[in-house]
C-alpha cells in the first residue's frame, strides 16, 4: 500500500451528491427503457454485459472443472463441446465486443468531445435493444440444448454435420452484430461532427482515438459477418449453399469471410481497452502521454493493418504458400503499432509521479499481460511455429492473455477509474487493490500453464486428455478459482459503494479530461454550458492554473 | 422581449437556445444536425456495401468455378423483365431526386407528387420481381424448396428457353447440379435487394403521410434527403445485380 496518493476528495461532512443529475432526472422504469441519454444507455449496457459476463464465466468454470481430471467425468464429451461453444459465443459477442465501447465509451465519448449526447440517441437506444434481443436468443439457444460448433461456426461442420441449434445462435449473433454496427456508427458520427469549439482532432483524449479506430472496424467488418451468418443459416435450412463441398461450395470461402470480420473483431475488443490504459497511465503518472500523436495514429494503424491479416487463422487450412507468406509478414506488421503503444506508455511512466491506485494496478496488469499475449501472437504469426502450435492450448493461452489479461483488465481499470464520475461515489480503495492483485495472480496461474501445455502438444477443444498433462491442468483450474474470486469481489464492493462509498466530488483523480470538469454524476445534458477547449489534452499545468483561479475567485 | 425571459437566467437560456421545433436538443445548430445525420447515412450505406460485398464475393468465386452452369442458368432469366425493372428503378431514382428538390424548394404539392411516383415505381419493381419469382417456382427453379435440374440436363425439354438459346448444350450431371448454386445466389442477392426495397417503400409510405402534414416543406429536408441517399443506394445495387445475374453471356 503506497502512502502517496492523488485522490482529492471533498470534505465528507459537507459534501453531497448533486441533487440534479442524470440518475435522478426522471424516475420509473419507463424513463430508463425509453431514454435517449447516452449515460443511461451506458448504464443499461453495463448491467446487461455484467449479466452475460457471469454466465460466460460460469461456463468457463465448468470447462476448468471438467479439465481437472484426464477422463470425461463431469460431463459427456458433447456436453463439453456445447459448454465451450457457449462460453466462446457469450464472451466474444455478448461481453468483449460491447464491453468497453458500449459501456464506458458510450458514457464518456460525448463528454470527452464536449457534446450533450451522441449524435443519434435513438439509434443508441436501438442498439441496446438489439443487444437484449440477441441476448435473449442466445439464452433461448442454451435452454433449448445449446450449440457445439465452437464460436467459429466452421463449415461444413455447422451446416451439415451437427443437429444442434446453429440457426438460432447464428441469428442471435446477426442481431448482436447490428447492435455493434450502430454503436460504431454513432461513435464515428459523434467524433466527426459533435466536437465542441476548440476540440481539434489532436486535442481529443486518446480514449476517443482508440474508440474511433475500433468503430471503423465495427462499421466495416461486422456487416461481412452478418451476411456470412445469413448464408450459413440459409445453407443449413435449404440444404444448398456456397460453403459445403457436398453441394459444390467452398469451406475456405467461409473461413475467408468469417475471419475477415473475426480477426478485426479482436482489435474491436482490444483497441478501446488500450484507450482506457492511455487515460489511466497519464492520470496516475501526472504526465501527458508520451508521443501523443504516435499513440493516436497507432490506433488507426492497428485498425488498418487489422483488415489485412485475417488469413493467419488459416495457415493450416490449405491456403497457398504465397498467401501464407504475405499474411505472415502483414501479421508481424501489426506488432509494430502495438509495440508503439506499450513503449509510449512506458515512457509516460518514466520520471512521472506514479501512484498505485486500483485503476493503475489494473493498467500495470494490462501492460504486462498484453505484452506477453502480443508477443506470443508473433510466434503464431510465423508460419513455421504456427503449424506446430495451432489448435493446441498455446492458442487458448495466447488469446486469453490478450482478451482476459488485456481487455478485461482494461475494462476493470476503466470501471474503477470512472466509477466516481458515473455514480458520484468512490469505491473502497484497499479491497479493490486486493481484487486487482488477486485477479493478476489468478490469471497467471490459470493461463500461463496453458502455454506450456500447448508447447507440449495438448490439443484444444477436447474433454479428455492424456494423464501426463494433468499436473499443469490442475494448476490452471486452481488458478481459475482464484480468478473467479478476483472477479466476484468488484461486484460486491462496487454494489456496496453505491450507497456507502465516499462522495467523490467532480474530479477525485485531478484528471484533465473534460468529463472531470463537470459534476459527478453528470447532468443529463452533461455540461451546463458547452465547454470551449482552450488547451491540449493531458495538460496538467492548465488544470493547476484552473484550480488556482477557482481558489482566487472563491476566496 | 418580456421581463420573464430576462429573469430566466443565463444558464437556462444557454442550454436551450431559440431553435426551430425540428432541431433536437443535443445539437448546437440545425446545420450540425443536418451534417451529422447526413454523415451517419453515408456511413450506414458503407456498411451496406460491405454487407452486399460478402454476397458478391461468394457469387464471383462460384461463377468462376462453375461458369457453364452459371451461363445456362442465367438464360432462364427473362431479360425483358430485368431491363424493364432496371428502367423502373432508374426513373424512380429520378423522381426521388425531384422529391428532394421539391422539399428544398418548399413545394408541398410537388413533393407529394414525386414521393407518390417513387412509391408507385417501387411497388411496380416488386410486382415485376414477383412475376419473375413465380416463373421460377413454376419451372422448379427454387433451390432447396422446389428444385429440378431437368432444364439443364436436357435443354430441349424447355422449348421456350431452348428457342432463344439454341446453342445451349446439355450439361454433365455434376455441372448441371451447380445451376442450383446459381439460383441460390440469385434468390439470396435479389431477395436481399427486394427486402431493402420493401423497407424503402414502407418508409416512403410513412413519409407520404408526414409530407401531407407539411413536415418536410418548412426548411427541414434532412429526412427526405437521407432517405433519398438510401433509395439511390438500393438502385445502384440493382445496377450491379442486373448485369451480373442476367447478362452473363452477353457482355
Amino acid at each position: 500500500m503506497s502512502a502517496a496518493t492523488i485522490i482529492n476528495l471533498p470534505d465528507q461532512s459537507t459534501a453531497r451528491i448533486p441533487k440534479m443529475n442524470f440518475l435522478t432526472k426522471e424516475n420509473g422504469l419507463l424513463s430508463w427503457l425509453l431514454t435517449g441519454d447516452h449515460k443511461r444507455i451506458a448504464t443499461l449496457y453495463l448491467i446487461s454485459i455484467t449479466f452475460f459476463f457471469f454466465i460466460g464465466g460460469a461456463l468457463a468454470g465448468l470447462i476448468r472443472l471438467e479439465l481437472l481430471t484426464p477422463q470425461t467425468d463431469l460431463m459427456a464429451a458433447d456436453t463439453y463441446n456445447k459448454v465451450f461453444t457457449m462460453h466462446g459465443v457469450i464472451m466474444v459477442f455478448f461481453f468483449l465486443v460491447p464491453s468497453v465501447p458500449a459501456t464506458i465509451g458510450n458514457f464518456l465519448i460525448p463528454m470527452m468531445v464536449g457534446a450533450r449526447d451522441l449524435a443519434l440517441p435513438k439509434v443508441n437506444l436501438l442498439s441496446w435493444y438489439l443487444y437484449v434481443i440477441a441476448g435473449c436468443m442466445a439464452i433461448y439457444t442454451m435452454a433449448a440444448g445449446g450449440v457445439d460448433t465452437g464460436w467459429t461456426f466452421t463449415t461444413p461442420l455447422s451446416t451439415h454435420y451437427l443437429n444442434t441449434h446453429v440457426i438460432s445462435t447464428g441469428l442471435a449473433i446477426f442481431v448482436a452484430g447490428f447492435s455493434s454496427i450502430f454503436t460504431g456508427l454513432n461513435f464515428i458520427v459523434t467524433i466527426h461532427k459533435m466536437r465542441c469549439p476548440g476540440m481539434t482532432w489532436f486535442r481529443l483524449p486518446l480514449f476517443v482515438w482508440s474508440n474511433y479506430a475500433a468503430s471503423i472496424l465495427m462499421v466495416l467488418g461486422t456487416p461481412v459477418l452478418a451476411i456470412t451468418l445469413v448464408l450459413v443459416v440459409l445453407e443449413r435450412s435449404l440444404h444448398i449453399g456456397v460453403f459445403d463441398p457436398a453441394y459444390g461450395g467452398d469451406p475456405i470461402l467461409f473461413q475467408h469471410l468469417f475471419w475477415f470480420y473475426s480477426h478485426p473483431a479482436v482489435y474491436i475488443m482490444i483497441l478501446p481497452g488500450m484507450g482506457v490504459i492511455s487515460e489511466v497511465v497519464s492520470t496516475f503518472s501526472r504526465k501527458r502521454v508520451f508521443g501523443y500523436t504516435a499513440v493516436a495514429f497507432s490506433s488507426v494503424a492497428i485498425a488498418v493493418f487489422g483488415f489485412f491479416v485475417w488469413a493467419h487463422h488459416m495457415f493450416i487450412m490449405g491456403i497457398s504458400n504465397y498467401a501464407a507468406l504475405v499474411f505472415s509478414l502483414l501479421t508481424m506488421l501489426v506488432a509494430v503499432p502495438s509495440a508503439i503503444k506499450i513503449f509510449n506508455w512506458a515512457f509516460t511512466l518514466y520520471k512521472g509521479s506514479i501512484t498505485f491506485e486500483t485503476p493503475m494496478l489494473y493498467a500495470f496488469g494490462f501492460m504486462g499481460l498484453f505484452t506477453i499475449g502480443g508477443m506470443t501472437g508473433v510466434f503464431l504469426g510465423a508460419t513455421g511455429t504456427d503449424i506446430h502450435l495451432t489448435e493446441t492450448y498455446f492458442i487458448v493461452a495466447h488469446f486469453h492473455f490478450v482478451m482476459v489479461g488485456g481487455m478485461l483488465m482494461a475494462f476493470l481499470s476503466g470501471i474503477h477509474f470512472w466509477w466516481p464520475k458515473w455514480t458520484g461515489r468512490m469505491y473502497p480503495e484497499k479491497i479493490s487493490q486486493l481484487a486487482a492483485i488477486v485477479t493478476f495472480i489468478g490469471f497467471n496461474f490459470t493461463f500461463f500453464p496453458q502455454f506450456i501445455l500447448g508447447t507440449l502438444g495438448m490439443p484444444r477443444r477436447y474433454a479428455a486428455y492424456p494423464p501426463e498433462f494433468q499436473a499443469l491442468n490442475v494448476f490452471s483450474t486452481a488458478g481459475a478459482t482464484i480468478l473467479g474470486v478476483g472477479y466476484l469481489l468488484p461486484i460486491l464492493y462496487l454494489t456496496w459503494s453505491l450507497k456507502y462509498g465516499e462522495i467523490a466530488g467532480n474530479n477525485p483523480w485531478q484528471a484533465t479530461g473534460l468529463e472531470w470538469q463537470t459534476q459527478s454524476p453528470p447532468l443529463t445534458e452533461n455540461f451546463p454550458v458547452i465547454p470551449i477547449m482552450d488547451h491540449e489534452a493531458y495538460d496538467y499545468d492548465w488544470l493547476e492554473k484552473q484550480e488556482q483561479k477557482e481558489v482566487a475567485s472563491v476566496g | 422581449m418580456s421581463d420573464s425571459s430576462v429573469t430566466a437566467g443565463g444558464a437556462v437560456a444557454d442550454a436551450h437556445h431559440e431553435h426551430p421545433p425540428y432541431q433536437r436538443h443535443h445539437f448546437e445548430s440545425v446545420d450540425q444536425q443536418f451534417d451529422a445525420t447526413n454523415f451517419a447515412m453515408w456511413l450506414f450505406l458503407l456498411t451496406e456495401i460491405m454487407f452486399f460485398g460478402g454476397l458478391f464475393t461468394a457469387y464471383l468465386i462460384m461463377r468462376n468455378w462453375y461458369y457453364p452452369a452459371f451461363v445456362e442458368a442465367s438464360h432462364q432469366l427473362n431479360i425483358g423483365w430485368g431491363t424493364a425493372n432496371t428502367g423502373v428503378l432508374i426513373v424512380s431514382s429520378f423522381t426521388m431526386a425531384m422529391g428532394v428538390w421539391s422539399a428544398e424548394m418548399r413545394k408541398k404539392g410537388l413533393l407529394i407528387l414525386f414521393l407518390s411516383l417513387t412509391f408507385i415505381l417501387g411497388l411496380a419493381f416488386l410486382g415485376i420481381k414477383s412475376i419473375e419469382y413465380s416463373e421460377k417456382w413454376e419451372k422448379h427453379h427454387v433451390p432447396g424448396l422446389n428444385w429440378s435440374d431437368a432444364s439443364f440436363l436436357n435443354p430441349a425439354s424447355d422449348p421456350e428457353v431452348h428457342k432463344l438459346y439454341p446453342q445451349d448444350k446439355p450439361l454433365a450431371p455434376d455441372m448441371a447440379s451447380k445451376t442450383e448454386m446459381y439460383f441460390f445466389l440469385y434468390f439470396a442477392m435479389t431477395g436481399m435487394h427486394a427486402l431493402h426495397m420493401i423497407i424503402g417503400i414502407s418508409i416512403l409510405g410513412f413519409m407520404l403521410v408526414r409530407a401531407r402534414a407539411g413536415a418536410y416543406t418548412t426548411g427541414h429536408v434532412t429526412y427526405v434527403e437521407n432517405f433519398g441517399l438510401y433509395w439511390h443506394f438500393v438502385d445502384i445495387v440493382w445496377i450491379f445485380l442486373f448485369p451480373l445475374l442476367y447478362l452473363i453471356s452477353r457482355y
